[in-house]
Parts: C-alpha cells; structure tokens; sequence
C-alpha cells in the first residue's frame, strides 16, 4: 500500500496485475473510485471481474502494482448462491456481517442487532427483518445482501451481478437504492452485463483478461471499445440507442 | 364403572415402565439423545452431512471393540475411534481429488472393516453385539452421568457456533469472505457429531444412531419456518418419539433401541405424508417481484 490519494478517493487501484496459482488472469488495471461514484464492471464470463473482486478484497495476492483501499470493502454475492430453503431470517443474514467484529466465542449482541436493523431500515426492508430469507422477492433479497454489506460499515460495495433475476420494476428499486448509497458516500462498482444500465453510472472499467477501458459511459460505451471487450460475444442492437444494448454471451441478466 | 377400569388400565400402562429405576434411567437418556441429537441433527440435515452421521458410528467400531478386547471403558474406546475417524475424514475431505462423501466412504469402510476383523479375533469377549444394538436399559448411573457432560458440551458449543453455522449453511463462499474459518467450523461440526455419536451408541448401539440423529431434524426440516423453533421441534420429536419407543419396548417385549429407532422413523414417515396433505391443500405462495 503505497502513494497519496485524496481525502475522497476510497479506492484506488495503480497498473495491478492478479490472478489464480502462477498465472495472471488480470493485468493493466488502473483506475480511482471516489466515495459516491457508481462504476459498472463490464467484461465476458471469465473477463476478470471475479478476479478483480477478490483482488480488491484481498483474497487473491496483487502480483503487480498497488491496491490503496481507504475504506472498508464488502462484496454482495449474487442471491442465487444462497440457500433458498435454509429457514434462516432476513434479519438473521444480516448480523452475518457482525461476525468478523467480534470475538468468536461471544454471541451478536444488542448493538449488532439494533446495527442490522438499521442496516435493513437503510435499504427499505425494516418491515421484513423477521421474514424468511427465501420467502422474499428477488429484489428483496438482493437488499438484504446490500444491508449484510453496510452493517460491516463498508463503503466500498463489490456488487457481483445484482440484477440477474430481477424484473425490470424490482430493476429500478435497486437502481433506485445505489443511487441513495452513492448520495451517502458509498461507492459502488457493479459487474453487469447490461451496456444500457451503465448508461447513467459514474464510469465503466471494461475488463477482458486486462483492462480495455476506463472513463465515463460517453467515452467507454463505443463500439470499438466494447468489441475489444466482449469480442465476438457482442450482440447489436440497432434501434437500441447508441446501437449497442445488450450483451449475448451471458445467459444471465434481464433485458429491457 | 367400564369407563373407570380402562382409565385405570390406561393409566396403569402409562405409569408402569417408570416405577423401574432401569426406565426411569432409560428415559433420561432418552432427554439426552433427543437434546444433543435433535439440535446437532438439524446442522447435519441442513449441511448435508447426514451420510457422515451414518458413517462415523460405524467408523468407531474398531475403537469400540479394541476397548472392549483391552478391558477398557466403551466411551473411552468409542472416543479414541471417533476422534480418529473424523480426523481422517477431515484430512481426506482436504484431498481435491476426492469429494466429501467419497472421503467418508473410503475412511468408514476401512475402519468398520478394521472393527470386523479385531471382532473376529479369538481373544474379542463376548457382548460385542451390544455394540452394534446398543442396552439402554443396562446404562448405569455413571453412564448418564458421562451422557449429561457430553450433552453440556454439546449443547454450549452448538450456542457458540451457532452465527458460523448459520452463515456456512447458509453461503458457504460468503461465510468465508464474512470472517469464518470454514475449516475449522467444518471440522468442530464432525467432532460434535462424533461426540453425539457417543452418547448414542451406548443406548442405542452402532445401527441406530443415525435414525435418531438424521430422523428428527428431517421432521423439522418439513415443518420447521425458523432456524431456532426447527432445533426445539427436532428436540422434541427425538424426545417424544424416544418415549414412545420405550413404552413400545415394554409392553411388546421388543428391542428397546429397535423400538425407538423404529417409533422415530415411523413418525417422520407420517411427518412426511402430512406434509405432502399441507402442500396439495395450500395453494401455491406467489412472489411477486416489484416488492413492497
């Protein structure tokens, strides 16, 4: 961890290279993520953005360059890993984040538990604390994740694929809720698949075993950039837009 | 004056088996095993590991006789060939090669094969059979005494465990990032249910353990709504189930640990068809995205 970043900078990543055994599976990846910046990680299946998400939370060892984490840094995993049928609460998943903050032999206490009520009244789910997990909407379950992530007091989020599932109006609740955590500071870096959901986020780090682009949606949402990305796994829209819409390669996701 | 003689009767059959220090020590027991075995069970129904509670009883069959061949206390023994079992299982689970079950299998037919071999020997005394059927009703007071200590432990530190087991069952890879060490939460949950094995298998012998460990968590896996009442329905279940098999002990004059293993499979067989009844009469719960 070396190098002066600013006061507002939560993460910042400087030529890193990282990957699995003795191979690099990423490499050339520089970018700066302030607090309340909505960054969208686009690459193919097996482009790097699991890679670079363990490489931000330190599982995996940076090979080359610098990770400068200012911040503390929570993944939300995609709802479909979880056990649907372990009847487990909505208030239960969430003090799971309370357990690397204490000692291992001492149970949540009441601050962990007023903690993960607040991190539910936060993403709208307050009402819904004694709910069984599995008994929720797919958008009501991707929050509670999110609440699992802010009762950890991360505000870095690592939001792996929040939308595969969801309808468009449960879609749109999500969107609705990043947009309040990145008013509030918190910084959010969403791997989609979706080109048009990136539209109104901050920035887009294209990502195909090394980094293709970084910047704003204006700049990085080209044909020539997103073709460098996803390669012959890029399906065009014509009438959609900028003529570029959805991604093809994935069997994910939800189309507009 | 009918109505008063078969109150009388009834209540006579209720009453009997516990004016007996031999059942009112059964029966003990029985609270025991439906403690230790109801709330364990329910971790190794929900985490899949109910092959794993049916290999390691057999798993500690060598440690079982090999006390029994040396003179020595059957826990101590049972104890020895527990441990040792779930070790190897914890380090064969390790070798990437191999899944779990396969692990478990390749370590419990060796040692039970083991166990077999040492029974066989000239010098194994006899009552080796009470191994593999259990004599709840020759348990002594220092047996129960050794069975409370060993529910003690169980029970504190399935409480202490319990955030880890929720967030490993739940998200085994999120568990790890969220700060469990899943090796170590993985190889305490073996040793809890080698440790429960062990007050089972003196009741209930080698055969039935797992009937009476997997049994009940499975009713509460089909009724249970929440994590905690699940636990407490399964305790009660074990508990319940293990009575009925003791009055059906001794007033049939059967096997007392065929009984108990037989009552609690047959009440998780009507828990089963009750439960496909609730399915059909409830219409299908409907989630509608676009949430509240």
């Amino acid at each position: 961890m070396s190098g002066t970043v600013h006061p507002e900078l939560l993460l910042r990543l400087d030529g890193v290279a990282t990957g699995y055994g003795e191979s690099l599976t990423l490499r050339d990846v520089t970018f700066d993520a302030p607090a309340g910046s909505q960054i969208a990680v686009l690459g193919p299946n097996g482009g790097g953005k699991t890679t670079l998400f363990r490489a931000i939370l330190g599982e995996l060892p940076t090979r080359v360059g610098t990770i400068t984490r200012n911040a503390e840094v929570a993944i939300v995993p995609q709802t479909e890993r979880s056990r649907l049928d372990f009847p487990v609460s909505a208030l239960d998943v969430v003090l799971m984040g309370t357990i690397a903050g204490r000692p291992w032999w001492r149970p949540a206490s009441r601050a962990d538990r007023d903690a993960a009520r607040d991190a539910l009244r936060s993403v709208g789910l307050e009402d819904r604390a004694e709910i069984a997990f599995g008994a929720l909407s797919g958008g009501q379950r991707q929050r509670v994740l999110v609440a699992r992530a802010l009762v950890r007091r991360a505000r870095v989020l690592l939001l792996d694929e929040p939308y595969t599932g969801l309808d468009t109006a449960s879609a749109k609740r999500l969107d609705g809720l990043f947009n309040e955590l990145a008013a509030s500071g918190h910084t959010l870096l969403i791997a989609t698949h979706d080109v048009a959901q990136c539209q109104p986020w901050d920035a887009v780090l294209c990502l195909n075993g090394r980094q293709i682009a970084y910047g704003p949606p204006s700049e990085t949402l080209t044909p020539e950039v997103l073709e460098a990305t996803y390669g012959g796994g890029l399906l065009r829209l014509d009438g959609a837009g900028d003529g570029l819409a959805v991604i093809a390669d994935h069997h994910h996701g939800h189309s507009h | 004056m009918l109505d008063a003689v078969t109150v009388a009767s009834v209540a006579d059959a209720l009453v009997d088996p516990w004016r007996s220090g031999i059942m009112q020590r059964a029966a003990l027991e029985v609270l025991l095993l439906g403690i230790a075995g109801g709330l364990l069970g329910c971790w190794v129904v929900w985490g899949g590991l109910s092959f794993s509670a049916e290999a390691l009883p057999h798993a500690m069959f060598p440690g079982l006789v090999g006390a029994a061949l040396l003179g020595m206390p059957l826990v101590l023994g049972g104890a020895v060939g527990l441990i040792v079992a779930a070790l190897l299982i914890a380090a064969a689970s390790r070798i990437q090669t191999l899944d779990r079950d396969t692990a478990i299998s390749v370590v419990f037919t060796s040692l039970f094969g083991l166990g077999v071999l040492l029974a066989l020997s000239p010098d194994t005394p006899a009552g080796v059979s009470e191994l593999l059927f259990g004599d709840i009703l020759g348990l002594t007071s220092g047996d129960l005494i050794v069975a409370a200590v060993l529910t003690v432990v169980v029970v504190a530190a399935l409480v202490v465990l319990h955030p880890r087991l929720l967030a490993v069952t739940f998200d085994r890879e999120a568990a790890r990032v969220l700060g469990v060490r899943l090796g170590s939460t993985d190889t305490l949950l073996i040793v809890l249910i080698a440790i429960t094995t062990l007050i089972c298998v003196q009741a209930l012998g080698n055969l039935f353990v797992a009937a009476v460990l997997v049994a009940p968590a499975a009713v509460a896996r089909l009724w249970g709504r929440r994590v905690v009442p699940s636990m407490l329905l399964a305790v009660a279940v074990a508990v319940l189930s293990g009575i009925a098999g003791l009055y059906l002990s001794f007033h049939a004059n059967v096997a007392t640990g065929a009984s108990i293993a037989g009552v609690t499979v047959i009440v998780y067989l009507l828990a089963v068809a009750a439960a496909r009844v609730r399915d059909r009469v409830r219409r299908p719960k409907c989630v509608v995205e676009g949430e509240a």
